[in-house]
């Protein structure tokens, strides 16, 4: 024994160590709280991926960490979630690697109906949130389905009360999903049949229904809740075929109701909305048959009375040529004796004509012409002497006045002013002649004081390189050869200059004319 | 009148309210009278197909078989008693 641990001693506490202290903790522990029933709110809730799922219980004052394992997770009623007032069972046990204690828990369920009421509230507030109850969203029912998909328990009443009242309505093709409409399998299968339905394709080996009805009987609002679970609501929402919800009586509502697209009272009246009455609709389609044909028959008859009492009103072919033929009858009739007026009347003028016309008539006519040429016959001859006698003396008068004396002047005349306008013409000409040659000798003059070879002469040369004219320093300096012109000829420096392809222009020569 | 989809490819739904628009406007009267005939045959088309959909009223009831992870395998006949 040691000094100092004498004097740390209390006494005799017998002494642990802390595994020892922490083992006896944990089996204080587990013995005396094997089996509790806790009540408190769920706190913060955490979901690994290992299965298991971690929460908080707390009240106002204390906490207790919580685990669910896997195994017992998976059987769950309802799962436990943050805010939810729960009743849990299961054990205590520590942790000694941390100094911790925690409840084991067997099961969890929502504190009676008040919470689980609370729960389904909140659930369906967000579902609201997110739109899912929009009146918008929901699909027309089709009005004849082929084939209804049918989600329920295959045996007991409700199939058979739907199967019933489609019989009785408008016998159907029908495709039941068997599901367990209660218990913790309730949901997920459900759920997995509403997808189910819409995943099959249209006329495959499992035809896809145009409608699916959603049924379940009456029971316990436990025994419904499988329809207030949030995968049964988002499948229901999710479906692309029509679908009717049947869950319950009527005055039961669960979540799928507010999404489906026609919330049935029973599974009876899901059947009834889901088909009309077939006689009812073959008495309707033979009623518009009769109607039709009725119509149709009518509207001939009518047309047809129409057609007779018109053609009635329409006189006779025979009785529109009534009135020409009498015209022809009576005009026919007076032909003959109108003839024999005109023939009469035409011979009386030809008599009356022919009375006038006698042979001695026309012998005095001819006896008075006869006389009247003798007479100018005898005039004729003295006549035409006289006329002749009258021309031929005029025409000697006229050749006596006839002499060539003045054609003569005229031709002397004229010969002298064509050598006057001669001699005028040549002068004028000569004139003219010089002096074009003055002014062109002026004007070459002054050429040759403009041009750059007067320059030449008072003492400036012309320098060019390689047949350009050169003017600055530095292009002399490039060029090959050099040739300065002078004015009495030019100056050849440097080698041998590029023949150059034609002569130079002199610089600044502009043409004067 | 909607020649669109072939009186033969027609749901009952679309026959019906077709029948019904054919059975106003012959009721009407103011068609003329060459198209009254077309109306006519042709509603007579649609009842005729109004009447075949309600004559295909089968009763068929099958149910869906599952395999152990509730996948669907195929159909059998449902005794619901």
């Amino acid at each position: 024994m040691d000094l100092l641990d004498d004097d740390a001693a209390p006494g005799n506490t017998p002494e642990y160590t802390v595994s020892e202290l922490s083992g006896a903790v944990k089996r204080t522990i587990e013995g005396e709280f094997g089996f509790v029933r806790v009540r408190g709110e769920v706190g913060r809730v955490s979901r690994p991926r290992s299965g298991h799922i971690y929460l908080d219980l707390k009240d106002d004052n204390a906490v207790i960490s919580g685990v669910i394992w896997k195994g017992v997770s998976q059987r769950l009623q309802s799962q436990p979630e943050e805010g939810m007032e729960v009743i849990a069972t299961g054990k205590l046990t520590t942790f000694p690697g941390q100094s911790k204690y925690q409840i084991v828990i067997d099961d969890i369920r929502p504190a009676g109906m008040g919470a689980l009421m609370a729960m389904l509230e909140k659930r369906k507030a967000q579902l609201q949130a997110e739109g899912l109850f929009d009146p918008a969203r929901k699909k027309p029912l089709p009005f004849l389905p082929e084939i209804i998909g049918v989600v329920t328990s295959p045996s007991g009443a409700v199939i058979r009360d739907i199967l019933h009242r489609l019989r009785d309505r408008f016998p159907r093709k029908v495709l039941v999903w068997p599901v367990a409409v209660q218990g913790q399998a309730c949901a997920p299968e459900v759920a997995r049949a509403i997808e189910g339905f819409n995943s099959m394709t249209p006329g495959g080996a499992l035809p896809r229904p145009d409608l699916i009805i959603v049924a379940r009987g009456g029971g316990s609002v436990e025994d419904l809740w499988g329809f207030n679970e949030e995968i049964v609501a988002r499948a229901a929402a999710a479906s692309a075929i029509p679908l009717i919800s049947a869950v319950g009586h009527e005055t039961d509502t669960t979540l799928i109701d507010f999404v489906s697209d026609y919330r049935a009272p029973t599974p009876t009246g899901a059947a009834e909305r889901a088909v009309p009455v077939r006689l009812d609709l073959l008495s309707w389609v033979a009623q518009q048959g009769s109607r039709m044909t009725n119509a149709m028959g009518q509207r001939l008859q009518t047309r047809g009375q129409r057609l007779r009492d018109l053609s009635r009103a329409l006189p006779r072919p025979d009785s529109l040529l009534d009135g020409p033929r009498q015209r022809l009858d009576v005009l026919g009739d007076r032909l003959p004796g109108a003839l024999t007026r005109l023939v009469d009347r035409q011979r009386l003028c030809l008599a009356k004509q022919a009375g006038s016309l006698r042979p001695a008539t026309l012998a005095r006519a001819l006896t008075h012409e006869r006389t009247r040429l003798d007479d100018r016959a005898a005039r004729l001859a003295p006549a035409l002497e006289r006329l002749l006698q009258t021309r031929r003396e005029a025409l000697a008068r006229r050749g006596d006045r006839l002499t060539p004396r003045p054609i003569l002047r005229e031709i002397r005349a004229g010969t002298d002013r064509l050598a006057t306008l001669s001699r005028r013409l040549d002068e004028a000409q000569r004139a003219r002649l010089d002096a074009l040659s003055k002014r062109l000798d002026s004007l070459d003059r002054l050429r040759e004081t403009l041009g750059y070879r007067e320059t030449l002469r008072r003492g400036y040369a012309v320098v060019r390189g390689d047949g350009q004219v050169v003017t600055t320093r530095a292009a002399a300096e490039a060029a090959s050869g050099l040739e300065i012109e002078f004015a009495d000829g030019t100056l050849k420096l440097g080698g041998t200059a590029p023949k150059r392809s034609e002569k130079p222009k002199p610089p600044e020569q502009g043409s004067l004319f | 009148m909607s020649d669109e989809t072939p009186v033969k490819d027609m749901s009952f739904e679309q026959a019906m309210a077709e029948l019904e628009q054919v059975v106003a406007r012959l009721e009407r009267g103011d068609v003329a009278l060459d198209e009254s005939i077309a109306l006519y045959e042709r509603g007579a088309k649609l009842k005729a197909r109004c009447e075949q959909k309600l004559n295909e009223a089968e009763e068929k009831v099958a149910k869906i078989t599952l395999d152990a992870d509730g996948n669907p395998t195929g159909t059998a006949p449902l005794d619901a008693g």
